[in-house]
């Protein structure tokens, strides 16, 4: 909710992410997707919108849409229909765009997002449809010209639409951020918002709570969490603004300028949005085959939300802690690593603690961390086995993470060994107790606090390197006399 | 179901086809004559008929994940009228 000068409004948001699917060729065509390629050179003539070319569709878009659909906990449909979004735009050759209107692949679904306070909310999800992606156009290449480059024209997008059961711009990032580790988990989409693989129009109204809903402004094509968030505290401020000095809001399409962090509308012509919706003739509608469904039902791999319920119940984790280790698929795997064979929650530790650290510090994906889960491991052996101590293991870390190299070997190079050997901690603590027999009788005479003094002599007299814990029992032993 | 004047002109502007004023008469006289003969439809009941949409028993046909095509910027750029480093060059369009 937003405090305004007179009254406390409500704000609804609902979301259209768009998710680029993985998939070696485009929706319709043989054209490949990559990233990066030469202008116009990920083109076939379909994607052109050439005259007579007929569009196939590829296999595994359906594929990745259905898991995309049951990964949402969603119906689907077994049969669906495409259609033709009709208008004109440079970067659109066709005409149109082949999407799914009224018969999309994926129904009613729902998710869970994870709220600052700890509270679980469900998110509804209206539909998931497959379409078309247009071309891209640039516009700041030229004083007069806008260049366009196809090579995105007819890859495959879904397009997820949820309810507008959202209420904050926290909630909105929460549930983003939510669809994106579903995607990723899924193998369905890769998730990157720098490379445009997934995007959001954002629909943002205001009411008075409990009241009907307001009037709805769309913000479109935004491209990172952070300005989908901001998008949506302008939107809301502006449209408080508006009602409460006396004005109505207008149903809008806007844009989102990220350099000001303001919404602004766009110049559209008023007939821009009348799509002339209507069954692609080139195209029968898509029947699936319910084994197939259930196929890839079967095949699913296990979700954050349920990955988080074992990590719980498995391996003793806080609900937090399993909650960061789950939201991304590289993470949950890395740490399963580290932990398989060792005590889970140090291993959390230290997956959390030092390997989060530094590679947020340092702005390093997991997936290129310095330090394997495998070397982490075996620093974490070398702490319980009391070959090091934690202090030095925090050392080592920070050389491996710096270096990559092998943990076993920074620890001899840096002479960073525990002394554990029974009979060399004992001569060295009876050594200190015969240098300090004044401390020793005070200690005697009911001096307790003295341990801690004899502790840290002995430390200095093995150069830190005394494991504390067999310093501790072989002290108190001998200061009994 | 019949159209205006109105609406015919809308419908051209909407798929960007220039209609004189003195044209569009006749054309909303066509075209309410396509309608009124496409009406004779709903003579029949339809209620538990399922759409038509194909007169021979196919399934919509799939093909594989495979890059098969592109590649071709040189026939993609072939019919623009004006193209710059491979791009497509259109008089500029901005929101």
């Amino acid at each position: 909710m937003v405090d305004s000068s007179i009254d406390s409004w409500e704000v609804v948001i609902g979301l259209e992410v768009h998710a680029q699917v993985q998939s070696r060729a485009k929706l319709f065509s043989g054209a490949a997707t990559d990233f990066g390629a030469e202008p116009n050179c990920q083109v076939s003539l379909i994607d052109a919108g050439a005259p007579g070319m007929l569009p196939v569709i590829n296999r595994h878009c359906v594929e990745q849409a259905i898991r995309t659909g049951i990964g949402l906990s969603a119906e689907i449909n077994l049969f669906s229909v495409f259609d033709r979004k009709n208008y004109f735009y440079p970067d659109l050759p066709q005409g149109y765009q082949i999407s799914q209107y009224t018969k999309p692949i994926v129904g009613y679904g729902s998710v869970q997002i994870l709220l600052d306070d700890g509270e679980i909310r469900t998110v509804g999800i209206t539909r998931l449809h497959l379409e078309q992606d247009a071309g891209k156009s640039l516009h700041d290449q030229h004083p007069t010209q806008s260049f366009v480059d196809l090579n995105r024209s007819g890859i495959a997008l879904m397009e997820i639409v949820s309810e507008p059961d959202m209420r904050s711009s926290q909630e909105a990032g929460a549930y983003i951020r939510k669809i994106r580790s579903i995607l990723r988990y899924l193998g369905t989409c890769d998730g990157n918002m720098q490379e445009g693989s997934l995007r959001a129009d954002v629909n943002v109204s205001v009411r008075r709570p409990g009241g009907d809903y307001g009037v709805r402004c769309e913000i479109k094509n935004v491209n990172s969490i952070r300005f989908i968030q901001q998008a949506i505290d302008y939107e809301a401020r502006r449209q408080i603004q508006l009602i409460e000095s006396g004005n109505a809001v207008q149903q809008q399409t806007r844009l989102f300028d990220s350099a000001t962090g303001s919404t602004r509308e766009m110049r559209t012509k008023e007939e821009a949005h009348d799509y002339r919706y209507f069954p692609d003739p080139d195209l029968l509608p898509l029947e699936l085959d319910p084994d197939w469904v259930e196929e890839i039902r079967l095949s699913l791999p296990e979700l954050p939300d349920e990955k988080k319920e074992r990590f719980v119940r498995e391996f003793g984790l806080s609900d937090y802690d399993a909650g960061i280790l789950v939201a991304e698929r590289d993470t949950a795997e890395f740490y399963e690593m580290v932990a398989s064979g060792r005590d889970p929650k140090l291993a959390a530790n230290w997956v959390i603690g030092e390997l989060f650290g530094n590679l947020n510090r340092n702005n390093v994906e997991i997936s290129s961390s310095p330090v394997s889960a495998n070397s982490l491991g075996k620093l974490i052996d070398l702490v319980v086995d009391n070959t090091i101590s934690g202090r030095s293991a925090k050392e080592v870390f920070e050389v491996m993470f710096s270096s990559g190299r092998d943990p076993l070997e920074i620890v001899s190079e840096l002479g960073l060994q525990q002394l554990t050997d029974l009979s060399d901690i004992e001569s060295l603590v009876s050594d200190v107790l015969a240098n300090q027999a004044d401390k020793v009788l005070e200690y005697r005479a009911g001096k307790d606090k003295l341990f801690g003094f004899f502790v840290g002599q002995v430390m200095k007299a093995s150069a830190g390197k005394a494991n504390p814990k067999i310093v501790n029992e072989v002290l108190g032993r001998l200061l009994k006399g | 179901m019949a159209l205006d004047i109105a609406t015919v002109r809308r419908v051209a502007a909407l798929c960007r086809i220039r209609v004189s004023d003195t044209d569009l008469s006749t054309m909303e006289a066509e075209l309410n004559e396509i309608l009124h003969w496409v009406e004779q439809l709903t003579e029949l009941d339809t209620d538990d008929v399922l759409p038509m949409t194909r007169v021979v028993d196919v399934d919509l046909p799939m093909r594989d994940d495979v890059v098969s095509d592109g590649d071709c910027a040189d026939k993609i750029l072939v019919n623009a009228p004006a193209s710059a480093q491979g791009f497509f060059s259109v008089p500029k369009v901005i929101e």
